[in-house]
């Protein structure tokens, strides 16, 4: 059953992965070109219809998860490097770097994430570059917060102690004695955070402040034809599946890891 | 018989594999009946089995057992409680663990007649009191007023025995109740539950593995290993006529000596002179005058919190040192760590006491080992395999472990690959903090062979700390007895165990168990 769920969830990942690659060699239609009527419905106007200026709704999309997908394993990846490599070092040097680092994780992470993100982009102007690097910030966080105590129990093991006794540098402790010790629940939350910033940039996009017009990434989409749901129109439900879908595959992939780590733990 | 409190008759449990095999034995009122085996022989399978229950997982495939009179594997859940509750009191391990921290000791120990009879708590005070003064607590009126914070590792364990008293139960359960006590406080206990069977009536089981304690405090013996019986009989018989193996394995006197090696240099290796040392500002050990001979073992032994194990540290640079002076081959040793050149850590090698943490196990061994041939000699390649292969010889493992994660090795072999990890730096002394306390007997002996051949083949000089006396006088060519961070007595082995001079001294001798007959009385 969970082998199911997660052959299931890599599977729709992958499709979701290559529709995201391939997107202009798949899509009927340019994204930005009026083809179709105005709101015309699934099948008269493509696969998915087309919205209010009668672009086509399926290649949008497609092009709508290049900027998603795209965005959110960017951000992931930088929130990750940095989080982690933090955390980390604030585990091994604790003292001031620990404190330091640790209550201006706390200062960012005091304010809502959306409201943090809002006040950013507003001063700095919204690009492709300062959502990503505002995200990766926000993100980073989360990972310290996780990794850190994870981080905390393995340097307090003898067989650190055992490297410290031997002279080793920094770059060994934190590959070769804390990383991989904290991999089971670095994999598991790196996937965690993927989910979360789809999310995140769906619902930036959402409020306008994510990708801007005429490119739109999946909640754009949303936005875009939110309208439509009142006289009728299902065509914003696609890109919203597509969250789900995301989102959802992503966590079964999780799942799968950390169920996987876990037997593997208790085995010794 | 009419007076047996408890009967086990043919009884095998299951879990993946055989737990316990076809085990019977009988246990009478007023009788201590001991149960003996290393890790994994199934004894805590088997104590849970004798208050009628079984682990997640485990499973009664046949056979019955009888407490007081009543089957407990025939009885409904409500009658069996009600038997735990009145017939039969278990005595855990670890006494800190089985303690709740935020209720006081006294209404710990009288929680069952509460619930059970709803005694009203002036009386129940009184039964405490009672309780405690017959386990010889300290103010035994006020000793229940305290938490369990408040109170020694030997005042919580007899706190923990006058609990299971309260029932005054038919059978009393004691596993390893002095396994983690010092060697004076675990004499205290077994004196008092000595008394405590006699003076009752009720009868007990005492699990074990140490077996000198188990042959002082059992009337009879039985002898487990992997689930099987090898062995019952009377304690007497069973030590001076064994008739398996095994049995005359554990009991065999152990003929370790210390091998005949002389000082090669009159000067001794390491030299402390008023050494002080400690964290923050606080010094743990201070006035250590110690001198460790070339090639020599030296045995650092003494109770908990006597400053053993931050003593070694401060020699290894992983404590602050306070004052006093110290020398590593007629050199001044670099107090820190950090600031200790290379060469100088590569020479001093520390082996920790619990291999499971010293080694990490995301590493295989021929990472653990490879890495300080790597780092101190820069030995990388075909020379380094074929270092390797040697030391997996030295160590007397097979070669194929090389590509194993730790999690696959036993405890014994997982503390020879930290002690082949030590011996790839080359070093010329080797401290080790109680390295084979965590081990079961018999792999402890193998373990402290190995360190004794490896002396014979290299100039090799060994800071042992232990608080095993047995073991410190087969093994050790020096001794120095630690107390509250002090140094009381420092001699050849021979002068301590013959002619002791310190009053601390001989405490601890007379306090160590020993497997002769008759050394339990003559304390009582």
């Amino acid at each position: 059953m969970r082998n199911l769920g997660f052959l299931l969830s890599l599977a729709a990942f992958a499709v979701l992965i290559l529709a995201a690659l391939l997107a202009p060699l798949i899509a009927p239609y340019l994204p930005s070109e009026p083809v179709h009527a105005p709101y015309a419905a699934p099948g008269d106007g493509g696969l998915l219809g087309a919205d209010s200026l009668g672009r086509d709704m399926f290649s949008r999309i497609l092009y709508g998860l290049r900027y998603t997908l795209g965005i959110s394993l960017t951000v992931a990846v930088l929130a990750a490097c940095a989080g982690v490599s933090l955390a980390f070092l604030a585990a091994f040097r604790r003292g001031w770097t620990d404190i330091l680092l640790g209550r201006l994780v706390d200062a960012i992470m005091s304010v809502p994430q959306i409201i943090f993100a809002l006040v950013v982009l507003a001063v700095a102007g919204v690009s492709l570059t300062t959502l990503i690097l505002t995200m990766a910030v926000l993100e980073a966080t989360l990972f310290y917060r996780v990794i850190r105590p994870v981080a905390a129990d393995i340097v307090a093991m003898d067989y650190v102690e055992v490297a410290r006794l031997r002279g080793e540098g920094l770059g060994w402790y934190l590959r070769r004695e804390i990383l991989p010790n904290a991999a089971p629940t670095l994999i598991a939350e790196f996937g965690i955070r993927i989910a979360y910033a789809v999310l995140f940039i769906s619902g930036l996009s959402f409020l306008g402040v994510g990708v801007q017009p005429p490119a739109a990434d999946l909640g754009g989409l949303v936005r875009e034809n939110a309208l439509a749901i009142s006289v009728g129109q299902l065509s914003p439900l696609a890109p919203a599946a597509c969250i789900a879908l995301i989102t959802l595959s992503v966590n079964g992939i999780v799942d799968w890891f950390i169920h996987k780590y876990s037997i593997r733990a208790e085995l010794g | 018989m009419e007076n047996t409190v408890l009967s086990i008759e043919g009884l095998c449990i299951d879990a993946r594999a055989p737990i316990l095999q076809d085990i019977s034995l009988a246990v009478r009122a007023g009788e201590i009946f001991g149960v003996i085996g290393e890790s994994g022989a199934g004894k805590s399978t088997l104590a849970m089995a004798m208050v009628g229950l079984l682990r997640a997982g485990c499973r009664r495939v046949a056979g019955k057992v009888t407490l007081s009179g009543q089957s407990l594997f025939d009885l409904s859940q409500p009658q069996l409680e009600q038997v735990r509750r009145r017939k039969v009191s278990y005595v855990a391990q670890s006494a800190a663990a089985a303690f709740n921290p935020f209720y006081r000791l006294g209404d710990q120990v009288t929680e069952l007649a509460a619930l059970e009879l709803g005694t009203p708590a002036a009386e129940r005070r009184k039964m405490a009191a009672d309780l405690f003064r017959e386990l010889q607590l300290p103010n035994p009126e006020t000793f229940g007023a305290r938490y369990p914070h408040q109170v020694s590792g030997g005042q919580l364990q007899r706190a923990m025995i006058a609990m299971a008293l309260i029932n005054n139960p038919d059978l009393i359960i004691f596993d390893e109740p002095t396994t983690a006590l010092d060697v004076t406080t675990q004499l205290e206990v077994m004196r008092l539950i000595r008394k405590i069977v006699t003076a009752r009536g009720c009868g007990a089981i005492y699990i074990s593995h140490d077996l000198a304690v188990v042959a002082q405090l059992a009337d009879r013996l039985m002898v487990l290993r992997h689930g099987k019986v090898i062995e019952t009989g009377a304690t007497r018989t069973l030590m001076e006529t064994p008739q398996q193996d095994y049995t005359r394995a554990l009991v065999a006197n152990k003929t370790t000596t210390s091998p005949a090696v002389q000082a090669r240099t009159a000067q001794p290796i390491i030299a402390l002179r008023d050494f002080a040392a400690g964290y923050g500002g606080v010094s743990l050990v201070q006035d250590i005058s110690l001198d460790l001979s070339a090639g020599h073992i030296t045995c650092l032994v003494g109770e908990s919190g006597s400053g053993k194990t931050t003593l070694a540290r401060a020699i290894a640079g992983l404590v602050d040192v306070h004052g006093g002076t110290a020398t590593f081959q007629g050199k001044p040793l670099v107090p820190r760590l950090e600031d200790r050149p290379r060469d100088a850590r590569r020479r001093m090698q520390y082996i920790h006491q619990l291999p499971d943490l010293a080694l990490n196990p995301r590493q295989t061994v021929r990472e653990a080992i490879g890495r300080p041939l790597a780092f101190f000699a820069g030995v990388t390649g075909a020379a380094a395999e074929a270092r390797l292969r040697q030391l997996m010889r030295d160590v007397e493992l097979p070669e194929e472990f090389l590509d194993r994660y730790p999690g696959s090795l036993s405890g014994g072999q997982k503390q020879r690959i930290c002690i082949a990890r030590a011996l790839a730096a080359d070093p010329e002394v080797l401290i080790c903090d109680e390295v084979t306390s965590a081990l079961d007997p018999l792999v402890e002996e193998s373990v402290i062979q190995l360190l004794l051949r490896l002396m014979q083949q290299r100039p090799l000089t060994l800071l042992f700390i232990t608080h095993n006396l047995g073991l410190t006088r087969r093994f050790a060519h020096e001794v120095a007895v630690m107390q509250a961070g002090r140094i009381v007595e420092f001699a050849p082995a021979e002068t301590i165990f013959a002619a002791p001079r310190e009053a601390y001294t001989r405490t601890l001798l007379d306090a160590t168990p020993v497997m002769e007959r008759g050394w339990l009385e003559a304390r009582l």
